[in-house]
């Protein structure tokens, strides 16, 4: 089931990332010489442990944090900032309570000028792709947070990007929310067969969506393996309950184990320290 | 998934507090009228609130109140736009350079509780006994809180908003205008109705000081000639002035964000 990384005609690779920052305890390395590729059309998962980088390495991968070592390329061009071809799915909720669902969805449309009664149309349409078709006049502060991800997923896929790069989207939500929006997000990823990127610390997520998973260890984060996800497709969350399904989440779960354990001492050795110090 | 609903434009709840809020009001007018003829109160301090009413129609048809209300709401009104461009662009600039904004915030902090209105004579030197002069008091008043509210507005701006921002490519002035100004209007707003309040306080003691211009000049003609249910009656002008700010101000600030 484990595989290196994916084939040369990748649309993103990231290569030999190392991320380190300065702290009041000493320098940390989050992310150590972490290299993968994303193929165009795929859907891979990145899973780790609290405190593993996963966040970090979105940051980097979306142009947001510069300062590390190593290249990340899209489609052969390397990044050094926020990327046309890259569209971000923010963990916490992003949506601009100012604007309409509508108007929120059309944003990117509206900076690259594109006249108004055409933007509604497109934004209309995205907004149709992730269900929430009969509220396009209402503001983010009427809907559920299940909603105001898919708005804010919706805004992404407006901006029409090659990569759809979506940090724990759904972490705020409850679990049955989170499995009917993955069934969401995977029709959508199959309709539009968009090459999707998924920080995720929740192994259910992962192999339900994925075509691959990048596991990671605790601190510094390594990539431990890549896991290929051979799950027939079209897939819907009633996979959940199939076999195979439990045989990749025991899988994932026993590397992540270990990782996990290492982190939670980790955090506990920390705390016990900062009580020392205070003291 | 639930939805929230969305409540009515104008609910059964507003207009209920609308007029639990007028009532209490005149239950307060009666309760003091009756303290007054009861002989609780000196008539000769507090003139009894039906003195007041029946003052109204002097001061329309003597004092010239109509004029002397749109004198003062039109200085009010300069100092406002005034205070909204200039307030604001301090504000911004002092957010967007974290030196001069930790050099100067504590001043401009400390400006805010400065008795303003006893510099009336140096403004009097500079621009005259004119309206200048009250537009300028209401104005450097005024300032303070529009400039701190703007960069606390702006420093609070979610940082994941931002990054949305960033992750569209966005140039500074994008940035700026669709997103760290939509999401600090609110608290801009807090600051342009404080110093609002702290304008017209300034204009109407500044009128009063120099005796020149609209109400605050009425209201002392009217205490000097020991008028007093004049003088509380032009009061009620000046509080006048105040409301018709308040509901113009938030009138605005639902046309720039319907929503909070």
């Amino acid at each position: 089931m484990a595989s290196s990384a994916g084939s040369s005609d990748a649309i993103l690779v990231a290569d030999d990332i190392v991320v380190r920052f300065e702290t009041p305890e000493g320098p940390i390395t989050a992310v150590d010489n972490v290299s993968f590729q994303v193929r165009p059309g795929e859907f891979l998962s990145v899973i780790g442990p609290s405190g593993c980088g996963k966040s970090t390495l979105f940051n980097v991968i979306g142009g947001l944090l510069n300062s590390h070592d190593g290249v990340v390329t899209v489609a052969g061009e390397t990044i050094c900032g926020p990327h046309k071809s890259i569209g971000m799915v923010f963990q916490e909720e992003s949506t601009f309570p100012w604007r309409t669902v509508t108007d929120n969805v059309a944003f990117p449309l509206e900076l690259v000028g594109m006249p108004k009664q055409k933007r509604v149309e497109r934004a209309r349409h995205f907004i149709s792709l992730v269900g929430l078709d009969g509220f396009e006049n209402r503001y983010p502060g009427e809907l559920s947070g299940g909603m105001r991800q898919r708005v804010s997923l919706a805004r992404t896929l407006a901006s029409e990007p090659k990569i759809l790069l979506m940090d724990e989207p759904f972490a705020a939500l409850d679990e049955q929310t989170r499995l009917l929006l993955g069934d969401k997000v995977l029709q959508i990823q199959q309709e539009l067969k968009q090459t999707t990127l998924l920080i995720t610390h929740n192994i259910t997520e992962a192999v339900q969506m994925s075509d691959r998973i990048l596991v990671m260890t605790y601190r510094p984060g390594k990539v431990k393996r890549m896991v290929d996800i051979d799950l027939p497709r079209p897939r819907t969350s009633e996979i959940v309950g199939s076999e195979a399904f439990g045989r990749y989440v025991a899988e994932i779960w026993s590397d992540l184990r270990e990782e996990a354990n290492r982190g939670m001492r980790d955090e506990e050795k920390s705390a016990l320290r900062r009580e020392e110090r205070a003291s | 998934m639930t939805m929230v609903a969305s409540p009515p434009a104008i609910s059964r709840r507003d207009y209920s507090a609308a007029l639990v809020g007028l009532g209490s009001f005149i239950a307060f007018l009666l309760f003091v009228e009756a303290l007054i003829r009861f002989g609780f109160l000196n008539r000769f301090i507090v003139p009894p609130p039906s003195e007041i009413v029946m003052s109204f129609g002097r001061l329309f048809a003597e004092e010239n109140i109509v004029h002397r209300f749109f004198f003062t709401a039109g200085e009010c009104l300069l100092a406002g736009v005034m205070v909204t461009i200039f307030g604001i662009s301090i504000g911004v600039i002092m957010q967007r350079f974290d030196l001069l904004r930790r050099a100067c915030e504590t001043w401009v902090a400390a400006f805010a509780s400065a008795p303003l209105v006893l510099t009336y004579p140096l403004f009097m030197v500079i621009f005259g006994r004119n309206a200048w002069t009250i537009i300028m008091m209401g104005f450097l008043s005024a300032l303070p809180p529009v400039i701190l509210k703007t960069i606390e507005g702006i420093s609070g701006t979610r940082k994941v908003l931002v990054n949305v921002g960033r992750s569209f490519n966005l140039t500074p002035g994008q940035q700026f205008w669709k997103i760290l100004f939509p999401a600090a209007l609110p608290t801009i707003f807090v600051g342009i109705r404080l110093g609002l309040i702290f304008a017209l306080i300034n204009i109407v003691g500044t009128e009063f000081l120099i005796n020149f211009g609209g109400l605050g000049q009425l209201i002392n003609d009217l205490a000097e000639r020991y008028d007093l249910s004049g003088t509380y009656a032009a009061i009620c002008f000046v509080i006048l002035v105040s409301v018709v700010f308040f509901i113009a101000l938030e009138k605005a600030e639902r046309w720039l964000r319907p929503v909070d």
